[in-house]
């Protein structure tokens, strides 16, 4: 169906893993372009081009420039030219910027939060709301290229063997005072053990937990386990946690072999992110909390009885 | 300094109803509240203003709904601009951000605050779209924000930790929900809230055609809605003290130990 441009999201040589996962989609669609930013696209043209892209273009050094204005508007002046038929974002910070920036640019319209893409009659975006328990399937009308912004983990990253990807620079226009915002510091934070969103194992915890104290359970036995702590979004905003540990809608999307769930009653903003998990435990004082619909085992009681049991148990 | 913030009057979340088969888009029929999210982004305003600085609110319905924003003046903004058109119903996040950029537009702020997502739609795409619609610079996903002569340093959120960005104003920052503790609206606010001004005005007093926006403006269709497929539910027990044993053995079962 035509070309297919991809945002592709990179680190110091680095692609990110939901560029992959976009990739994968996006190949089975048509023919592939990612669209990038940063000075590293000569570095990462064999991985990409390895997942199915054949064409790299990038706007090269943005001078410490947020990617969003800058990206943008040269990849609306370049589809004007070449008329992409869909344009693939992934639900990242930078992803949902520059998606933004695209659509006025465009005047097109983003369909968002989609976990899987169709190609029937029209590339149809699939949107799970209400928690999961719905999905609606939306398609585009309009003339424009459909802007499609997706969440990450919605397929499986695997290489096609591709070779090389060639390195193409776009031309940035003149961006006004959109471009003024600037990068001054970068600050990396450091966590022990897995990623939250690459962990095999998430131990999170919610406001059963009763206060910020408590969390400290969640840290060991997601250590114990070797597994990544999470936390609902009632905790983040209230402050118990940083914002890096959320698993819902607006945070991060888990799907790890085991989730246990302890003191979160299922909110559907927080069921969304880790609904995919290969099995869940639950544990939560309130036997009608909707959690338990989902969990594989549910625990009715206590989480300052049945954690320190279970960390006891566990051991080293 | 004046400072715009958006502001999203939704369907109270813990009883968010249901789809309308016909329209195909969630029932807004009923009492709509502040959204949550929005008391950040109301809150950081009136720290950054002070006492002498101006808090104006932007908001849009199709029903003259009134209580989220009345909610958002009782915590201490100044006036609202609450555009209000029949012709918005169905509005798409592009559409949205068409219509509070010409809203904001009349009010020259020097900041314009909005919430990373509102939590209905939670499209996310909303701030940055109005921000490329007024020509302005942008920050988004702040997770902390100070002002200081005529430029708003930022830290941003981002997937491995944080960046610290410089803004000349007159910028957007959209906020994550946390980076500040909103206040209760206190008896005097809610009194106050009454007499505040809120200016409503019509698609038409903007100037913006109705089939741009809403359900013509939106140029998608929804094609089905249909029940996700559901997990298989599992074993429910009652914690009678040997509740991590279960959680053990299922563990072990999954070779997790």
């Amino acid at each position: 169906m035509g070309n297919i441009w991809v945002h592709a999201e990179t680190t110091d040589g680095v692609v990110s893993s939901i560029t992959l996962e976009l990739l994968a989609k996006a190949r089975e669609l048509g023919e592939v372009s990612v669209f990038h930013a940063g000075t590293d696209a000569e570095q990462v043209a064999g991985e990409l081009g390895e997942h199915g892209a054949t064409k790299i273009l990038t706007t090269g050094d943005l001078d410490n420039g947020l990617p969003g204005p800058a990206l943008a508007a040269a990849v609306a002046a370049k589809a004007t030219e070449e008329s992409p038929s869909a344009i693939l974002f992934g639900t990242t910070y930078d992803g949902r910027d520059v998606a933004g920036r695209l659509s006025v640019k465009m005047d097109a319209p983003v369909i968002t939060n989609i976990v899987d893409l169709l190609d029937n009659d029209g590339l149809t975006g699939v949107e799970p709301v209400f928690g999961g328990t719905t999905n609606v399937k939306t398609r585009f009308t309009g003339e424009t290229p459909g802007i499609f912004l997706i969440r990450p983990k919605s397929f499986n990253a695997e290489s096609a063997g591709g070779a090389a990807a060639a390195v193409e620079t776009l031309t940035i226009p003149e961006l006004g005072a959109t471009g003024s915002a600037k990068v001054t510091n970068r600050f990396v934070e450091e966590s022990d053990g897995p990623k939250l969103d690459e962990a095999g194992i998430v131990v999170s915890g919610g406001r059963g937990l009763g206060e910020a104290d408590n969390f400290q359970m969640i840290e060991d036995l997601a250590g114990k386990l070797g597994g990544a702590a999470g936390a609902s979004r009632a905790i983040v905003d209230a402050g118990w946690v940083p914002y890096s540990y959320q698993v819902g809608q607006t945070g991060k999307v888990v799907k790890p072999d085991v989730y246990i769930a302890a003191g979160i009653s299922g909110a559907t903003q927080h069921m969304v992110g880790m609904k995919g998990s290969k099995t869940i435990i639950a544990i939560n004082k309130d036997p009608e909390a909707p959690i338990f619909s989902i969990a594989d085992l549910g625990i009715v009681g206590d989480v300052h009885k049945v954690l320190p049991a279970l960390l006891e148990a566990i051991g080293n | 300094m004046k400072v715009a913030v958006c502001v999203k009057q939704i369907p109270d979340p813990a009883d968010p109803g249901a789809i309308n088969p016909e329209t195909k888009t969630l029932n807004r029929d009923v009492k709509l509240i502040l959204d949550e999210s929005d008391s950040y982004g109301v809150e950081m305003a009136l720290q950054l203003v002070g006492e002498d600085g101006e808090v104006v609110l932007i908001s849009m319905v199709p029903n003259n709904e009134r209580n989220g924003l009345n909610n958002a003046l009782a915590m201490g903004a100044n006036s609202a601009i609450l555009v209000s058109d029949d012709a918005l119903s169905g509005s798409d996040a592009l559409s949205t951000a068409k219509v509070l950029a010409a809203a904001i537009q009349r009010t020259e702020p020097d900041l314009v605050l909005a919430a990373t997502e509102s939590s209905d739609g939670y499209t996310g795409t909303v701030p940055e779209q109005v921000a490329e619609l007024l020509g302005l610079p942008s920050v988004t996903f702040a997770k902390e924000v100070t002002v200081d002569s005529g430029n708003v340093a930022v830290k941003r959120q981002t997937e491995d930790g944080y960046d610290e960005v410089d803004c000349p104003l007159p910028a957007l920052v959209s906020v994550t929900a946390g980076v500040v503790e909103p206040r209760y609206p206190s008896f005097k606010g809610i009194m106050a809230a009454k007499s505040k001004p809120v200016e409503e005005l019509s698609l038409a007093d903007l100037g913006i055609e109705t089939n741009t926006v809403g359900w013509a403006g939106g140029r998608q269709e929804i094609v089905s809605i249909e029940p996700a497929p559901e997990r298989e539910a599992g074993e429910i027990i009652e914690d009678e003290g040997d509740g991590h044993e279960r959680i053990v053995a299922f563990l072990q079962e999954m070779k997790v130990i």
